[in-house]
């Protein structure tokens, strides 16, 4: 069945004595890609990666791993998944081996195989070093790579992965993000995070999520499109302002003065211009500041980031549910 | 039962790492080896009724309420409160498997212990070079009764771990089992409350779950197939249930 997707849920539903965390989730993962999951605190992102690994069974809906439904099979899903949890839980008395070991054997890898499997695994996340040391005394930086090795041990078609580069120092993170871009192709990831350019850097596709409800997905680049809708720059400007909106009309019709800040020593002042056009509008700007009256000192367009996108999506189905919300 | 024993495995090694398994084990041999000494000396001054080894088994209760908890308080608690029991049962093994594991490793470390108690005998034997101070048949019948109670102590204790992240109400809830088990049974019994003819049936019950009955049968040598059956349907409920407890924290957490 190569042509099944790894993961594919439907209309999930997750509630727990009355609240309901998870609220009418769909998606889908093709194999071999790398999902990001975002979302604010309580979103529901744990709660959706734990029905997924059949911990946590749904209220209704339905979730298939690489085409298994997880309710009905969940010991087949179970030998399909490589799973992190939140936190990264470990056994604080015994060494990293020892460790690894016991987890193959549980993940029904054979003892033959095990030996050099877990050898590549310590290579792989960099923890040679310290591959007979207790657990309990490793730093957090070499935990969190335990806990990958142990996801990634069995080679599963499927990796969850519940905020993965918690806690982790830049250098750390880079091995991390560079350790699952290693597995594109080969295994489907799903990372969720709060580090937000990880996910740029690193997943091919995001899925965020706020209030147990999907509120944006696709690519980086289609998710900027989509929520934001617009193109900013930042000048930095001294001159007149009130003439300035007829001034930008010239240029492009759309293109309005938005934020403005306080004019500095010299009476330069940092305004963001946006506009609704995807064309690179610079040379225009410049040549249309250069007039008698302008005194033009910076001029950039700003990429929007993930972290607006981000902002912009939640803060946007904040608004969607605020109405509904029941007093209390 | 496919990763039983991986299982089973790994929970040995993990008691036999634990300080509190030494904190038990050193802690019962302490104190078996000074009632032991005591029973020698009264022995030594006047001729006794019974063997020691009848003796001996009379104060079972006492290490068993605070070896127990030791042994199991542990074992389910632990891996809720660290998170493992996440990581655990995301692999393809069962919560029957996971708790039977864990059952069977603090069970043969509860047996080892009380083997270990043989110990004694033997030096008795061995110095006193009088054979009748060892007893055969009261010796054998003592380490049955140990053997198919520890069954039930073991499973209560699993059962009490199930039900809290915290190992101290854990040791404390099975403490409290045990002790109710044992003395509030034989309380119950002792007591005027079942004397109407409506609690008759109740009385019946409860005479028959006398642990005390139940070893100074077992240190005659009688061994009765009702009793261990008491014993082994009470620790096919007390792990069921375990198993429960730990679905149902899942479903619910």
């Amino acid at each position: 069945m190569p042509d099944t997707p790894a993961i594919e849920v439907t209309r999930l539903v997750k509630s727990y004595a009355g609240v309901t965390a998870v609220n009418d989730i769909s998606f889908r993962v093709a194999r071999g890609e790398i999902l990001g999951f975002l979302g604010p605190n309580g979103a529901g992102k744990s709660t959706t990666m734990r029905v997924l690994t059949g911990y946590l069974p749904a209220t209704s809906g339905s979730v298939r791993i690489c085409g298994v439904p997880v309710a009905s099979q969940p010991d087949e899903v179970k030998r399909h998944i490589g799973y992190m949890p939140e936190n990264n839980p470990l056994p604080e008395d015994m060494r990293v081996s020892e460790y690894l070991y016991f987890r193959g054997r549980l993940k029904e890898l054979r003892r033959r195989m095990l030996g050099p499997r877990i050898d590549e695994v310590l290579e792989l996340c960099d923890l040679k070093r310290v591959r007979h040391k207790i657990i309990g005394q490793l730093s957090k930086g070499y935990r969190q790579r335990v806990g990958i090795a142990e996801a990634v041990l069995a080679e599963p078609p499927v990796i969850i992965m519940d905020e993965p580069t918690i806690g982790l120092d830049p250098h750390q993170i880079l091995i991390v993000r560079d350790l699952i871009s290693s597995l594109r192709g080969r295994m489907t990831v799903i990372i969720s995070s709060h580090i937000l350019p990880e996910i740029e850097v690193t997943c091919d596709r995001v899925l965020i999520i706020n209030q147990g409800r999907v509120v944006a997905q696709g690519t980086p680049a289609d998710l900027r499109r989509e929520i934001l809708g617009r193109t900013s720059y930042q000048v930095e400007l001294a001159g007149d302002l009130a003439a300035l909106p007829v001034l930008l009309a010239t240029v492009e019709p759309t293109l309005q003065v938005g934020a403005q800040g306080e004019p500095d020593a010299e009476g330069f002042r940092k305004l963001t211009l946006t506009t609704e056009r995807d064309a690179d509008l610079g040379e225009a700007l410049l040549r249309a500041l250069a007039l008698p009256g302008y005194r033009l000192r910076a001029l950039s367009r700003t990429n929007p980031t993930l972290e607006d996108v981000f902002l912009a999506a939640t803060r946007r189905s904040w608004d969607a549910k605020s109405p509904e919300l029941p007093k209390k | 039962m496919k990763h039983f024993f991986t299982l089973l495995s790994h929970e040995i090694r993990m008691l036999l790492v634990s300080v509190s398994t030494y904190i038990a084990a050193t802690l019962f041999l302490a104190f078996m080896g000074f009632i032991f000494y005591t029973i020698l000396e009264s022995y030594s001054k006047a001729p006794q009724e019974v063997s020691p080894a009848y003796v001996f088994f009379q104060f079972f209760w006492f290490p068993v309420l605070f070896m127990v908890p030791m042994l199991t308080m542990k074992c389910l608690a632990e891996e809720r409160r660290l998170g493992t029991i996440e990581t655990l049962l995301t692999t393809p093994v069962t919560t029957t498997e996971v708790v039977l594991g864990k059952y069977t490793a603090a069970y043969l470390l509860y047996l080892t212990l009380w083997g270990s108690t043989a110990g004694f005998f033997y030096i008795l034997r061995r110095f006193s070079g009088d054979v009748r101070f060892l007893d055969p048949g009261p010796l054998t019948g003592g380490y049955l009764f140990i053997a198919v109670s520890g069954l039930l102590f073991v499973a209560l204790g699993v059962f009490a771990s199930s039900l809290s992240r915290n190992q101290a109400v854990a040791a404390i809830l099975c403490a409290t089992m045990i002790f109710g088990l044992v003395f509030g049974l034989s309380w119950l019994a002792g007591s005027t409350a079942l004397n109407p003819d409506v609690l008759q049936p109740v009385r019946v019950v409860v005479d028959y779950a006398q642990v005390f009955t139940h070893r100074d049968d077992f240190t005659r040598g009688i061994v009765d197939t009702r009793q261990l059956l008491f014993y082994l349907s009470g620790t096919v409920l007390a792990l069921i249930f375990s198993i429960l407890g730990v679905e149902a924290k899942l479903l619910h957490s």
